[in-house]
């Protein structure tokens, strides 16, 4: 009968181990912020991701506590039109960093939960392609705010 | 005739330096940093909708210098981060921001409400008032200035995706269109345009 252990010890072992490997493990995550808009409209998120990892961490979902909803999106500029386009995933290359920062990439924060207001924490977690998760905490800015600080 | 070709290296030079010269009396540098559109672009007219639901003309900003933006209140990156610069420009025109008015007019006038735009616009600057109007009006001013936008389905519940001209209008104090500025122009540039317009005092 104890033997049937066995191999449910060896899966469990095999996460543990695959835990230790994990994208997100190797992202680290700064200048999180996201600027608030009235009336709860949906707000832009920004953060800065560095991968020390040999093998690219690929984003592909955002969550929060805090809002409904949260896409991962691109704006871009063509012959004077922007346009705003929702994305399924976002690498960050090997050693490399990804900005997602005003007029590029960005999480589409939707339908906050609670009133939120400048100088709020709000936990959004970053989910990579292996199911991975980070645990960002992004500063809330007012509306008219540029940058993190 | 068969110059030496030592006095070619005399000669060239001098005819460069003359040259420069020349072109430095006949061409005084446009005092622009952004881009002139005058006498490209019609004057600023229009009967919208201000955000406190008053119906207003571009009579109405007469005396002012206005910046022309057509944008939507669901837009949330180039939007705000356009009237993020704008009111840092503000900001560094301290006094004088007093002669300028943000005109952000919304190309999605069926959820863009004068009190929406109104929480919106504050948010912002003080010196920024939303506009908006009927769909056709709103079309037609796009139109008039040679901009655009489109709507499409949207596959999330949030209705519809807009994309829209990114580029700034700008007009003088008597409704001229005088200047363009893009998303590539720095604060610096439209500061230093700003300036100029708002002395210039026509």
């Amino acid at each position: 009968m104890k033997r049937h252990h066995f191999p449910l010890l060896l899966a469990g072992l095999l996460l543990a181990g695959s835990v230790h490997a994990a994208q997100a493990d190797h992202v680290k995550a700064s200048h999180a912020w996201i600027r608030l808009l009235p009336a709860n409209l949906p707000a832009g998120g920004y953060v800065t991701l560095d991968n020390d990892g040999v093998q690219a961490a690929r984003l592909t979902n955002a969550s929060s506590p805090d809002y409904a909803r949260v896409m991962l999106h691109q704006s871009s500029e063509h012959g004077g039109m922007s346009r705003m386009t929702m994305i399924d995933h976002l690498d960050v290359p090997a050693h490399g960093t990804v900005a997602l920062a005003p007029a590029g990439y960005h999480l589409m924060m939707m339908k906050a939960d609670r009133p939120l207001k400048p100088g709020d924490k709000i936990k959004v977690i970053l989910r990579f392609a292996d199911g991975s998760t980070l645990p960002v905490d992004f500063l809330a800015r007012p509306a008219n705010a540029t940058g993190a600080d | 005739m068969k110059l030496p070709r030592s006095a070619l290296f005399v000669l060239l030079p001098l005819l460069f330096a003359a040259g420069l010269l020349l072109a430095g009396c006949q061409h005084e540098p446009p005092p622009w940093q952004l881009t002139s559109i005058r006498g490209h672009m019609p004057d600023l007219a229009f009967k919208l909708t201000d955000d406190s639901g008053k119906t207003v003309t571009a009579a109405d900003y007469k005396g002012k210098v206005a910046l022309l933006y057509f944008g939507y209140t669901h837009c949330p990156d180039v939007c705000p981060l356009t009237l993020a610069h704008l009111h840092a420009v503000m900001q560094k025109l301290g006094k004088q921001a007093d002669d300028v008015r943000i005109l952000f007019v919304t190309v999605d006038p069926a959820r863009d409400t004068p009190a929406v735009l109104h929480d919106y616009v504050r948010a912002f600057d003080s010196h920024a008032i939303g506009l908006t109007g009927s769909p056709g009006t709103i079309e037609s001013l796009v139109k008039r200035y040679r901009a655009s936008f489109s709507r499409e389905p949207d596959k999330n519940d949030s209705g519809y995706e807009v994309s829209h001209s990114s580029a700034i209008y700008v007009f003088d104090r008597s409704g001229k269109a005088r200047l363009l500025a893009t998303p590539s122009d720095t604060q610096p540039e439209l500061v230093h345009d700003l300036h100029l317009l708002i002395d210039s005092g026509d």
